[in-house]
């Protein structure tokens, strides 16, 4: 067992070079992670944003609209206009039998009938002529034309049977299927057709409650973190406070839901499912983040200032309201916005306070029901149509979009604005 | 009717803060010495009069609608009703007197109605009688203190001063909001169900107790073997194992390159790309764990002859591991940089090569501080709910093969409490349980791991 002086070494040497390569790995492969993952929402996601329209010739029979000479514009928004949109989807193909005809009906969204109606609506001069319509196809379509939905499977495993498959490709041949940009994935409620399911609904729950999370969070966590950094009496409470934050800022969020639901809507008797409760709920969530925060950024405020306010006869207040305070806000602030990315991401506490509710409408005030984007995420992906697999995708890049923004902001604010003491 | 006399307190407020300084201007004019700036003077009378109002509105808007309900079904006292049946008649009559009853009017509610609309009448103008006299008698109390130029910035510091303090109590009320909140339920679930029955049962089925008749309820012999949480625990605890397995290794050797063998080039873009995995949302985890890892594990496991679950433990804790990579970076990184630079030089000056420095130097004394971090993650990883939700099985199994589907306590939670609840149903009850018991085992871990933090923070300091 003698081994050389160099073999010793050269042994050592090997063991370093291993170890670094450890180490070098472990950042590739925590790297790789973060590729797949970015890479496999865009792949999946990028399609949601386009959407596939049927171009249909519709002929506006005024006997099938049950209109009578010159309608007035009530009428034509009393008018039928079921039938006419049927006769123009049976009309794709002449020969079809009555099974037949529903199948055609099915391969555009519920809403053509609304959407033939806005035609006439935006132009009454249609009556009696016939003129070509962008008709929603409907999403098993829609994936089809992405190429997101397997042709070869057998036809009882399909959600779209082979003769609307031929009448699509036939409309495909003619250049009657067009693909334009995805505008009511952004205007629309949720749905439950994935054709017709957008974000607006989520979305504005969700700015309803980061708004009531930060209205409140923001006063109480920044007057809070001025009383503990510069008037607090170091006692025994004051460290029981500070406890307390640093045990409620690693509570697990789903406690937080617990707390919504068992104080707010059982005792308060708030209303269900609404922002203003999840906002509320997160508010406390988000409390210890900023409280830390704005401690942290008082404490980088060096004494001399403090002291130089004292000197010219400031009270205590009055140095810490006119100097010290302000001068910590860049650090404070960049806190909260980086507290209020982390509440926007939440989904747990949110789904227990009922914000998992299937909502249609978009809510106009802090009051009304609402979802928001990350249970948004949570209600789409546990449904089974393939057509939500994109939207997901892409409720997803919309909510990252929003992080990355609050993000940059919280660093820009703190690059800029804040002072470099040294 | 509220929000005006609430604006007009705010306004009230504004103007007098005018007026107090006005008055401080005269004094001034008048050759006399102020005590304070004008500015005080203005916040003295502004606080004065605001906050009496504040307080009497907000105490008048808790207590009305309970005295007004008193006041109404005082007439029903000398009849025997129930709690409940009070509460309908008390409902009916609020709607009658909105104009949306449809049911069948009897006198009885009509009367009541009337009532409870005079009554809302009376206390909607005596509160704002009361509102107004109280500001006029503090804002006329205030103005002679200012008038006679008594002190006026100590008592508004102090006022300043109460309200940070009330600000700063806010972290204790949460807290003790949380406990409020979970242990009334955990105390009525555990009048049903032993506690014995729940720390050691090993049969979890709480769909079973939801299907009965809610008037047989009570009878604690039909919730035997329906409530035990151990398959739930375990569940929970192997999961967060197999995710600490995939954090703890990447998470820490990452954590050291980082500090120890990185240029500051990569440190410097390397770091924050890492912590971006912390800052996206788990529903996002969930659904790649769910829609990508699931289903890749098992083809995976099907082309190797293992029959894999979709909804595996291993896809729920691997992808719930790479979230906690950053936490475990981070934190180590930090711990590690802040070992003192002699003890490197001293290892250097015998000769050890960076990695011996690194294993039997600097590891072990930075090791108080590892460990804090990795409690952390662990608190972290038994706390986390979405990845489990959506890429985990949510039935119950005492298993610890992790290819098949395990259920943890934070999924039951959610599964348990999605939708309406009844409160006071033992099913309900025991989410609540679910929940004091995940809120005790994170406290516990997150006070240790602050503690072994802290304590290795100030060795060094």
């Amino acid at each position: 067992m003698n081994k050389s002086k160099e073999q010793l070494l050269n042994k050592r040497y090997k063991a370093e070079q291993r170890f670094r390569l450890y180490g070098l790995s472990a950042i590739f492969m925590a790297l790789l992670f973060l590729t797949i993952f970015i890479f496999k929402i865009f792949s999946t996601g990028y399609s949601a944003f386009q959407k596939t329209w049927l171009i249909v010739p519709v002929t506006f029979d005024a006997e099938l609209m049950m209109l009578e000479q010159n309608p007035s514009n009530e009428d034509l928004q009393d008018a039928d206009y079921y039938d006419i949109a049927l006769k123009s989807m049976a009309d794709l193909d002449p020969n079809a039998n009555e099974d037949q005809e529903n199948e055609l009906k099915r391969m555009v969204s519920y809403f053509f009938e609304k959407e033939i109606k806005n035609e006439l609506l935006n132009n009454p001069g249609l009556i009696g002529k016939t003129k070509e319509v962008y008709l929603t196809a409907s999403d098993d379509l829609d994936q089809v034309f992405k190429g997101n939905y397997p042709r070869d499977l057998p036809e009882d495993q399909r959600r779209v049977s082979d003769y609307q498959l031929k009448i699509f490709d036939q409309l495909v041949a003619k250049g009657k299927v067009e693909s334009k940009f995805n505008i009511s994935f952004f205007t629309y409620a949720d749905s439950r057709e994935p054709e017709l399911a957008g974000i607006a609904s989520s979305f504005m729950g969700s700015i309803f409650s980061i708004l009531v999370c930060l209205m409140i969070a923001f006063p109480v966590a920044v007057l809070a973190a001025i009383y503990l950094e510069e008037f607090a009496p170091k006692n025994r409470f004051t460290d029981f406070i500070e406890v307390n934050i640093n045990n409620l800022a690693a509570v697990p969020s789903i406690v937080f839901g617990l707390l919504g639901l068992g104080v707010l809507l059982a005792i308060f008797h708030l209303p269900r499912s609404t922002p203003l409760v999840g906002g509320i709920t997160l508010s406390l969530m988000t409390l210890p983040t900023i409280i830390i925060a704005a401690r942290a950024s008082l404490k980088a405020v060096p004494p001399s200032i403090r002291e130089a306010a004292l000197a010219m006869g400031a009270s205590r207040m009055q140095t810490t309201m006119h100097h010290t305070v302000p001068l910590s806000m860049p650090g404070t602030l960049s806190g909260t916005i980086i507290g209020l990315a982390q509440a926007l991401g939440e989904t747990a506490p949110l789904i227990l306070i009922g914000m998992v509710a299937f909502v249609n409408t978009i809510p106009g005030s802090p009051m009304d029901p609402a979802a928001s984007l990350p249970v948004q995420i949570y209600i789409w992906a546990e449904s089974a149509e393939r057509g939500f697999v994109e939207k997901v995708s892409a409720c997803i890049m919309v909510l990252l979009g929003f992080l990355i923004i609050m993000n940059l902001f919280a660093q820009i604010i703190r690059h800029k604005f804040e002072k470099k003491w040294s | 009717m509220n929000l005006i006399l609430f604006t007009f307190i705010v306004l009230l407020g504004f103007t007098s803060y005018y007026f107090g300084r006005k008055k401080a201007y005269t004094i001034q004019s008048s050759n006399k010495r102020l005590t304070a700036l004008p500015q005080f003077y203005g916040y003295y009378l502004a606080i004065w009069c605001a906050i009496p109002a504040f307080i009497i509105f907000s105490l008048w808007a808790i207590f009305e609608p309970t005295i007004v309900k008193l006041l109404v079904l005082s007439d029903y006292s000398n009849q025997s009703y129930l709690d409940d049946e009070l509460n309908l008649i008390y409902e009916k009559t609020k709607s009658l007197s909105r104009g949306q009853f449809t049911g069948e009017i009897t006198p009885f509610i009509e009367a009541s109605a009337e009532k409870y609309l005079s009554l809302r009448s009376i206390a909607q103008s005596s509160k704002a009688v009361i509102v107004l006299s109280i500001i006029i008698a503090s804002v006329a109390y205030a103005y002679k203190r200012i008038s006679s130029n008594s002190r006026t910035r100590e008592p508004v510091e102090k006022f300043l001063n109460a309200v940070l303090f009330t600000a700063s109590l806010a972290a204790i009320l949460t807290t003790v909001g949380i406990v409020f909140s979970l242990i009334f339920q955990t105390i009525d679930f555990f009048k049903v169900i032993p506690l014995f029955d729940f720390v050691f049962g090993t049969h979890w089925y709480p769909a079973k107790a939801f299907v009965r008749d809610s008037s047989e309820a009570l009878d604690p012999s039909m919730y035997s073997d329906t409530f035990g949480a151990v398959p739930i625990f375990a569940g929970t605890f192997f999961i967060a194992f197999i995710a600490m397995c995939v954090a703890i290794p990447i998470g820490l050797m990452s954590g050291i390159y980082l500090a120890e063998y990185a240029s500051s080039k990569v440190r410097q873009y390397a770091k924050p790309l890492i912590e971006i995995l912390a800052g996206i949302p788990t529903v996002v985890y969930g659904f790649f764990a769910a829609l990508t890892v699931g289903p890749f594990l098992k083809e995976l496991g099907t082309s190797m002859g293992l029959e894999v679950s979709a909804e595996s433990a291993l896809a729920a804790g691997g992808v719930m591991g790479i979230m906690i990579i950053p936490f475990i970076s981070s934190l180590s990184d930090d711990v590690i940089t802040s070992v003192p630079q002699s003890l490197r030089d001293g290892s250097y000056a015998m000769g050890a090569t960076k990695s011996e420095t690194i294993k039997r130097v600097i590891f072990p004394a930075a090791l108080p501080g590892i460990v804090g971090s990795i409690l952390l993650g662990v608190s972290r990883a038994i706390g986390e709910t979405m990845i489990v939700v959506m890429a985990s099985g949510l039935a119950a199994n005492l298993t610890l093969n992790p290819l098949e589907s395990t259920s943890t306590i934070t999924a039951q939670i959610v599964v348990i409490l999605i939708g309406d609840q009844a409160f006071g149903d033992p099913k309900t009850q025991a989410a609540f349980a679910l929940g004091m018991s995940l809120f005790l085992v994170t406290l516990c871990l997150n006070i240790v791991a602050l503690r072994v933090v802290k304590k290795y923070r100030e060795k060094y300091e």
